[in-house]
């Protein structure tokens, strides 16, 4: 897909601990590199599970445990690993972390496992996992990979929280499950049934798009 | 009938990009020419068929709880599902690289054409999303059959017509953030509208 390889200069050994070099690790995928909205990674998930606040929440919380992990265990075997059979070597990897998410809710919170249902499963194929490790765990130390994912999965993490709040305000009157509406009109406000539909969540993702690309004057050329 | 029924939902119903917004990823970066869009198209139809029978068999027979019987009755109680995602995945992987390798010696032609598609077809979220779904509403064989190419070939037509109309776009005046993704986001919501209006059709 369209990542781009990230050439970062050779790290010295005496490096602080949050350099400006690692703080822009984590600082550049939140706005002028956004996984989501710059390098068009991730969509999938980021669209469906965004009817309402919660499960988008606990759906940004495994992705970003998942890509930090999968960073770290990539990075740290990254010189062990057949360039070959690479793409085997990561999904096993992405697909051991994800199942043990998906156990951990079933345990714990079982009612958003239902809801989630097989979306949790599917972040094992949320290209900006396999994007952060093909791109950057593959030839960078442990350290920077933890960073690199966490600053990815953040930028993700806000893009999707964003377009839930829009969704779950229009569609359902309600934020993080609180009626808003009610609350400021009084009265039952009619609410707009679009946007819970898919429909709805394509139509907020490109206006969410427009402003942040104009906002950073980034421009796709055909 | 029922199966009609199934087949006509998974393709228009219950479209695998617009009512689960499945394989968006090549769904957005494969859809800027309709001739590249028709190789994505007719691959993922291909994969789709063949991986979620596969899988069913492995659900059925290997990873359900009970499902190990036909070897012992003591495995009565085992339940593997947990290890659903990494067998599905696998099995994927599998396929798609065995795929690569058939259409490759039989048919060069049009591996010459599908060539990067095949391999990236693996990390498609449209293909694990099927077998997901295949397990989780325990569909029987042949309903797992249609479903896997109702699915696929809902797929193909959706990459198909944003692709024809992305061509038709290039020669529009769009805003300067709007370009590329942003204008793409706002036609697919357009024709996922569309795709609404099938909802309520049974046979």
């Amino acid at each position: 897909m369209s990542t781009e390889t990230i050439d970062k200069p050779v790290v010295k050994e005496s490096e602080a601990l949050l350099s400006k070099r690692r703080r822009k690790l984590i600082s550049d995928p939140l706005n002028d590199d956004n996984p989501v909205t710059v390098q068009v990674l991730g969509i999938c998930s980021a669209l469906a599970v965004t009817t309402q606040m919660k499960p988008t929440l606990v759906m940004a919380i495994s992705v970003i445990f998942v890509v930090v992990m999968s960073n770290l265990a990539i990075s740290l075997l990254r010189n062990t690993i057949p360039s070959r059979v690479r793409i085997i070597v990561q999904l096993a990897v992405v697909a051991t972390l994800v199942t043990l998410v998906s156990e951990f809710l079933k345990a714990f919170a079982y009612d958003m496992y239902k809801e989630l249902s097989v979306f949790i499963g599917l972040i094992i194929t949320n290209c900006i996992v396999m994007g952060r490790l093909e791109a950057f765990a593959l030839g960078n130390k442990p350290y920077d990979s933890i960073l690199d994912g966490f600053g990815s999965a953040l930028g993700y993490a806000w893009i999707i929280l964003a377009v839930a709040f829009f969704r779950e305000i229009w569609g359902s009157g309600s934020v993080f499950g609180y009626k808003v509406f009610e609350e400021v009109f009084g009265a039952n406000i009619a609410t707009n049934g679009l946007m819970v539909s898919p429909v709805g969540a394509f139509i907020i993702l490109g206006l969410i798009i427009w402003v942040q690309r104009t906002k950073t004057g980034y421009v796709e050329h055909n | 009938m029922e199966l009609i029924n199934l087949g006509i939902k998974s393709i228009f119903i219950e479209n695998m990009v617009f009512a689960y917004f499945l394989g968006m990823c090549s769904f957005l970066a494969v859809s800027k020419k309709v001739s590249t869009a028709f190789g994505l198209g007719l691959a993922v139809v291909f994969v789709l068929t063949i991986t979620v029978p596969v899988n069913w068999l492995l659900n059925e027979y290997v990873l359900k709880e009970g499902a190990l019987t036909w070897i012992s009755a003591d495995f009565a109680a085992t339940d593997m599902t947990f290890l659903r995602f990494i067998m599905f995945i696998a099995v994927i992987a599998a396929m798609v690289q065995l795929v690569e390798m058939v259409v490759e010696k039989f048919a060069p032609s049009l591996y010459g054409s599908l060539g990067i598609f095949l391999p990236l077809i693996a990390v498609n979220c449209a293909i694990l999303g099927s077998s997901l779904f295949m397990a989780q509403r325990d569909y029987t064989v042949a309903e797992a059959t249609v479903f896997g190419f109702g699915s696929g070939f809902g797929f193909f037509l959706a990459i198909i017509a944003l692709a024809a109309i992305r061509e038709k776009l290039k020669y529009s005046n769009v805003p300067n953030g709007l370009k590329g993704l942003g204008i793409t986001m706002l036609i697919t919501g357009l024709m996922g509208m569309a795709f609404m209006s099938f909802m309520g059709i049974s046979i």
